[in-house]
C-alpha cells in the first residue's frame, strides 16, 4: 500500500527543503508520493532538477497563498 | 513531579543543569526530582573532532567527566537507554533498569551509518569519531599528493562541516608545501554547493580562488573500493586517492526499536518540541525530526526553551516560551579566519565577511563550551 507523506519545510533554512525531501525519498518505498511544503522560492526549480536527474516522477508543483506544494513519487 | 533526561550530551545536560537551578527550592523540598541516564560517564565535545582529523587538538582535550558536569542534585546514572514506552510513562534501561516519570527528555543524539553505503565504511576517512579524526589524520599526513574527494551523506550532523573540512584541506595542504600536488574535488547532494543560499554565494568564489572543484547533485549510492571510485545516485562518479565523507546519520536504537520515529528522528511539534501526541515527552536537538540542523547549537537554543518550560509547568502549571528555529553556526573558513551564520524560522542567514577575530572567538568557544554545557552561559 503506497503512503502519500507531507514534509513541512516552511520557513527553514538549513538543511533545507531539497535537502529534506532527499532524506524522506530515501526513507520512502517505491510508488510512494511526497508532497514537499516549501516557502523558499527556489524550490520550484531545485525540486525538478533534483527529480529528473535522478529519474524519480514529479506529479506537480504549484503555489498557494506563498506556499509551495511540490510533489513526487518515487519509482525506482 | 519526577523529570527523566535520557541523553547526556549537549541538550540533555543543558536541561538539566537550568532546571536544577531553576527548581532548587522543589528539589530541596522533595517536590520534584531530576535523573539523567546517558550511555557514557564522558561528554565529548564533538565540534572538536574537526581539529583533531588537522592535528589542532588533541583528543583528551574534548573530553570532560559528564558527573563533573553537573549539579550535585541530579541523580546520574551511566546506563543507556534499553526501550521508551511513553504510553506507560516508562524508560527500561539497557541493565534492565525501570525509571518512570511524569516528565521526559529525550535527548539521546545521532550516529553516523558508514555501513548505510556500501564501501564507505571500508574507503572513506571521517572525522565524526575520534577514532576516525586520529585515522584521518594519520592518512592526511602520509599523504603525498593526488585527487581528494569529499562526500556528503544525508541527514548529517553539523551541516557547515563540509565546507569546513575542504577549506581545511586546502589549508593543510598549503601549509606542507603540497597543494599544487593535490586536486581537491567536494561533492553535495543539492544543486548548489551549501545548503544555506548565501554560504553557497561565499563559499563558490572562495573555491575557485582555493582551485577546489565541485560536482552538485551527487548522493553518494557506493564506494568501490578496490579500483577507489565513489558514485552517485544521480549516474556521475569520481576516482579519487583519498575519500573524506561526512557520512549520513539515524538516530539512536533505542529510538527505533521503540517506534518512536523513522530511522530514529522523533516526530517533534517545531514550537513546543514536545513529541508528537506526547506534551509531557519532550525532544530536543539530533534526536526531533525537525527540519532543523543537527548541531549543538540548535540543542542549546532548544534546551533552553524545554528548561523554562519544565520549570514553568511544575511552578505554574503551564509553557511559558517556545523555540522560534533558532540556530547559531560558527563557519571556520581556513585555519586562520571564521565567520557564522544566525538564523530561525522567520529570518534566513545574513552571512559576514570572514575574519581573523571570529576565528579566535571559535577557538575560545572550544574551551567555554564547557561553561555553556553546564547552562551557565
Amino acid at each position: 500500500m503506497s503512503e502519500h507523506r507531507v514534509i513541512d519545510a516552511k520557513n527553514t533554512y538549513c538543511p533545507g527543503p531539497l535537502m529534506e525531501l532527499i532524506r524522506h525519498v530515501k526513507q520512502a518505498e517505491v510508488g510512494d508520493t511526497l508532497e514537499l511544503l516549501s516557502t523558499d522560492s527556489g524550490t520550484a526549480n531545485d525540486v525538478p532538477e533534483w527529480v529528473a536527474k535522478i529519474g524519480h516522477e514529479l506529479l506537480s508543483s504549484e503555489q498557494i497563498d506563498d506556499v509551495w506544494h511540490v510533489t513526487v513519487k518515487k519509482v525506482k | 513531579m519526577k523529570i527523566l533526561v535520557v541523553g547526556g550530551g549537549t541538550g540533555g545536560t543543558i536541561i538539566a543543569n537550568n532546571v536544577a537551578r531553576r527548581l532548587a527550592s522543589e528539589i530541596n523540598a522533595g517536590r520534584a526530582s531530576i535523573t539523567m541516564l546517558s550511555a557514557s560517564d564522558r561528554h565529548m565535545y564533538q565540534p572538536g573532532l574537526l581539529y583533531v582529523a588537522f592535528g589542532q587538538m588533541m583528543p583528551d582535550e574534548l573530553y570532560r567527566d559528564q558527573a563533573s558536569l553537573l549539579e550535585s542534585s541530579i541523580e546520574f546514572h551511566v546506563d543507556p537507554v534499553g526501550n521508551f514506552d511513553p504510553g506507560n510513562n516508562r524508560v527500561t534501561t539497557a541493565s534492565g533498569q525501570v525509571h518512570d516519570y511524569d516528565l521526559l527528555v529525550i535527548a539521546t543524539g545521532s550516529r553516523i551509518m558508514p555501513k548505510n553505503i556500501p564501501g564507505l565504511n571500508e574507503g572513506a576517512e571521517t572525522f565524526y569519531t575520534e577514532e576516525g579524526a586520529i585515522k584521518m589524520f594519520k592518512a592526511l599526513r602520509e599523504f603525498k599528493g593526488g585527487r581528494v574527494a569529499t562526500i556528503v551523506g544525508v541527514p548529517h550532523k553539523c551541516p557547515i562541516a563540509p565546507v569546513e573540512v575542504t577549506f581545511s584541506l586546502h589549508d593543510y595542504f598549503k601549509s606542507r608545501g603540497i597543494r599544487d600536488k593535490v586536486e581537491i574535488k567536494y561533492h553535495y547532494p543539492i544543486n548548489r554547493i551549501h545548503s544555506i543560499e548565501n554560504v553557497a554565494a561565499w563559499a563558490e568564489p572562495e573555491f575557485r580562488r582555493m582551485g577546489v572543484e565541485y560536482e552538485t547533485l551527487f548522493n553518494v549510492e557506493e564506494v568501490d573500493v578496490e579500483n577507489k571510485i565513489v558514485k552517485s545516485l544521480e549516474g556521475t562518479e569520481y576516482q579519487y586517492d583519498l575519500l573524506i565523507s561526512i557520512p549520513e546519520h539515524n538516530g539512536v536504537e533505542a529510538v527505533i526499536n521503540s517506534d518512536l520515529g523513522q530511522d530514529g528522528w522523533i516526530p517533534t511539534d517545531r514550537h513546543k518540541l514536545t513529541m508528537d501526541g506526547h506534551d509531557n515527552v519532550y525532544v530536543v536537538g539530533d534526536t526531533t525530526d525537525l527540519p532543523v540542523s543537527k548541531t549543538g547549537s540548535a540543542a542549546h537554543f532548544q534546551a533552553e526553551v524545554i528548561a523554562e518550560n519544565i520549570a514553568s509547568r511544575i511552578k505554574i502549571g503551564t509553557p511559558v516560551t517556545e523555540y522560534d528555529g533558532k540556530v547559531y553556526c560558527f563557519i571556520e573558513a581556513g585555519h586562520d579566519k571564521a565567520t557564522y551564520a544566525m538564523f530561525n524560522y522567520d529570518f534566513p542567514p545574513d552571512l559576514k565577511e570572514p575574519n581573523k577575530s571570529m576565528h579566535w572567538f571559535k577557538v575560545s568557544y572550544n574551551k567555554m563550551y564547557w561553561t555553556s554545557v553546564r547552562g551557565l552561559l
